[in-house]
């Protein structure tokens, strides 16, 4: 029946909403890599020796390793050559002392990516670090952070103003030469988010990052540290755009949390990179290492994560469950359309005893996508009393798409319990004729029902990010019915 | 209002419908009877949309307007509405908010303000107790782990919500209890209208009891074989199919 086929194709027609370019000066590298590059830009950053030694060992441990091949994803290989590794919007003057000295244009990028900065991060009461290209522009909510002690800055400011704290803890949950692209990252990170809070703090607001890639042919390889000491807590979120463009960019992140005994991080992640247009063409490579080392007794952490953008992504938040009873989680939803890839999961490593882990992955593939969950549970030989569950749920759309699972379960304690379930269901026409019947748009009823599927994890997102992730939705899904 | 002429209509190739013809004036209750595979549920569907059957022949105009042009929801804006015999699950999705986005498509098709959620609910627990629904159902997922019973009384309670021009009830009454039948028979008495028509289509003559109709019509074959009042399906129970010179070996009760 000649159906909605119009309406379809404008929706189609719609473009990324995050796609515009910011005309603002730049200062970029010329691309390539090499020592000198690495030197500039620890020069630049003004970095103790310490750091630029660190960099330089990183990178030539990266020199000597190979690209990874494994992952469930396709794609032309990267030439590290012809991308440039720092861009910073040029300044006026010197590093903008407040909100008000930042670049007029740039806040209007913010705005445009309705980024609660200037006032309206008041009314919400998130303290937001926005990451432009290279450097970070803006951290918003600096005084009543330090009131409470917590440290909430640029990676590079810390690098500069506690190095003891980096020195001791960057690194020692992703190692330099843990894998490839964590290496390259050690290497020529130029900034991220540092995150300190100390003995006992509860953090009095969320934290919140967002990242936005905007200079072509740039790299963005951010840092983020996080250290919640004895009894902490904190709420941590992210969110992620970048302007359409025709080249695929390269997006490889580090991110590090230390947890000590009774502390708790709650780390939540949207991210909506660009996808790439319908056919393919474009898009951000999210090459991404997260990791998460539960040091202490008790100590928790919660990984979710809303994954809907970039063309291929390739990240497994993890978490080290050395202490006892430490807890780890994993929420997730990631959405395929179009050509996009997706091989995304967790590690769950217990270590210590009485360790407990949940994973409840849900993937949603559209167009003609690849959508692939990939997950370790292992249980070392202390984990006595090691449990761990994991759900694991594909939704398909349409007939084109794939969903694959991999799970990995290694165990070298007999007293470890694992449950795993999966199911894979389809947007059924049953399901479709119901909504429709009712009155309901094609396009409305997918998201609804694949709004309902994701349920179970966007009721661990904060309630802002969780509606923000029921549009995204939304939007990704738009032209997934023909 | 709604007017069948010779319409015709296949699945997988297999023609179902022979040539409909059947006229409903608005304010009438219309039951439609006939033995299995006689093609009822395949009319209820194909008048509602579902694009799994094709369209051969014939045309249906709803208030003089082509009905089939329109694809499924904007029939239902329209005011088709279909109570469905085997309601689908939507795991996750609440009643409420399923009904709450079908009701607002419907009022900003009108060109009406759209309900918030508050008005909404008031709305929802009221329309729920008519037809003995715990508003808890409200909360719960589309169908999901409702019994046979809650699964056709909360595709009444969608039809009091609203509120068609035309409700058509597929098999409504069927693997329902006597006091079920009683809330949901309730219900669709409710729905009775001056502007609003009502299609039964049933296997058994019991629920025309509860629910008395203005017309009978026997389907059989993929056509309408003999039409008539109440007293026709009175006739039926007593004399099954055959004398009709239909053959069905599951006939009257």
């Amino acid at each position: 029946m000649a159906t909605t086929d119009k309406e379809v194709k404008e929706l189609i027609k719609r473009e990324y909403e995050h796609g515009f370019v910011t005309e603002i000066e730049s200062d970029t590298f010329e691309p390539g890599l090499n020592e000198d590059v690495i030197r500039r830009l620890s020069e630049l950053k003004q970095e103790p020796e310490f750091m630029l030694e660190w960099r330089l060992k990183a990178y030539r441990r990266w020199l000597e390793m190979d690209e990874p091949e494994w992952a469930h994803v396709d794609f032309p290989k990267v030439d590290y050559n012809a991308i440039s590794y720092y861009s910073a919007p040029k300044k006026k003057e010197d590093m903008p002392q407040s909100l008000d000295e930042v670049d007029p244009e740039l806040l209007r990028t913010y705005e445009k990516l309705g980024i609660p900065l200037h006032e309206r991060a008041k009314l919400a009461g998130v303290a937001v670090d926005a990451v432009f290209d290279s450097v970070s522009v803006a951290t918003t909510f600096k005084e009543p952070l330090e009131k409470a002690g917590v440290i909430f800055c640029p990676i590079s400011e810390a690098v500069q103003k506690y190095p003891e704290l980096v020195k001791k803890y960057l690194g020692s949950v992703v190692p330099a030469g843990d894998n490839y692209f964590a290496a390259l990252n050690s290497a020529v990170f130029s900034d991220g988010s540092f995150v300190y809070i100390p003995k006992g703090v509860r953090c009095p607001m969320e934290l919140s990052t967002y990242f936005r890639i905007n200079a072509a042919n740039t790299g963005q390889f951010e840092r983020t540290l996080i250290i919640a000491e004895e009894g902490s807590y904190v709420s941590y979120l992210e969110g992620c755009t970048a302007p359409m463009r025709d080249e695929n960019q390269l997006h490889a992140a580090v991110v590090e949390l230390v947890i000590l005994d009774d502390a708790q991080i709650k780390y939540s992640t949207v991210q909506n990179w660009y996808p790439g247009d319908e056919n393919g063409k474009g898009g951000i490579y999210n090459f991404v290492t997260k990791r998460a080392a539960c040091i202490g007794k008790n100590a928790k952490v919660s990984w979710t994560q809303v994954e809907t953008g970039s063309a291929i992504t390739w990240k497994y938040p993890s978490c080290v469950l050395r202490g006892e009873n430490s807890v780890g989680e994993f929420y997730s939803v990631a959405l395929t359309h179009n050509f996009q890839q997706a091989d995304t999961g967790t590690k769950m490593i217990h270590l210590g005893k009485n360790t407990k882990s949940t994973i409840i992955s849900k993937g949603i593939s559209a167009g003609r996508s690849s959508n692939a969950y990939r997950g370790l549970v292992k249980f070392g030989p202390g984990a006595d009393g090691a449990r761990n569950f994991t759900q694991c749920d594909s939704l398909l759309i349409g007939d084109r798409c794939g969903a694959h699972t991999f799970p990995y379960i290694e165990s070298k304690n007999k007293s470890a319990i694992v449950e795993h379930e999966a199911t894979t269901s389809k947007v059924s026409d049953e399901q479709m004729f119901l909504c429709r019947q009712r009155g309901i748009d094609p396009e409305q009823a997918v998201s609804m029902i694949v709004n309902g599927f994701c349920k179970e994890v966007f009721k661990e997102l904060p309630m802002e990010f969780a509606v923000e992730a029921g549009k995204l939705l939304e939007v990704s899904l738009e032209g997934s019915v023909g | 209002m709604l007017s069948i002429k010779n319409l015709h209509a296949s699945v997988e190739g297999k023609e179902i419908l022979k040539g409909i013809n059947l006229e409903i004036k608005a304010g009438e209750v219309h039951a439609i009877m006939g033995p299995n595979g006689s093609g009822k549920s395949t009319l209820s569907q194909v008048l509602a949309g579902n694009e799994a059957f094709e369209i051969t022949g014939g045309e249906v105009t709803l208030n003089g307007d082509n009905l089939l042009d329109l694809p499924t929801e904007e029939r239902a804006r329209e005011g088709i509405f279909l109570a469905f015999q085997y309601p689908v699950e939507i795991p996750g999705v609440s009643n409420l908010q399923f009904l709450r986005t079908a009701v607002n498509a419907m009022r900003k098709h009108r060109g009406e303000e759209e309900m918030n959620a508050a008005e909404f609910m008031k709305l929802a627990k009221e329309v729920s107790k008519q037809v003995d629904l715990d508003p808890a159902f409200l909360k719960r997922g589309v169908n999901e782990g409702f019994s046979g019973g809650e699964k056709k009384r909360n595709e009444i309670m969608q039809a009091l919500l609203l509120q068609p021009k035309l409700a058509i009830l597929d098999e409504t009454d069927s693997g329902l209890d006597i006091d079920a039948l009683q809330v949901v028979s309730n219900g669709v008495n409710a729905l009775r209208a001056e502007d609003r028509a009502i299609l039964m289509v049933t296997h058994y003559q019991r629920l025309l009891n509860h629910i008395v109709p203005d017309y009978v019509h026997v389907l059989a074959g993929g056509k309408i074989v003999k039409s008539g009042g109440r007293e026709l399906a009175l006739e039926l129970e007593e004399r099954g199919y055959g004398w009709l010179g239909i053959k069905d070996e599951d006939t009257s009760n």
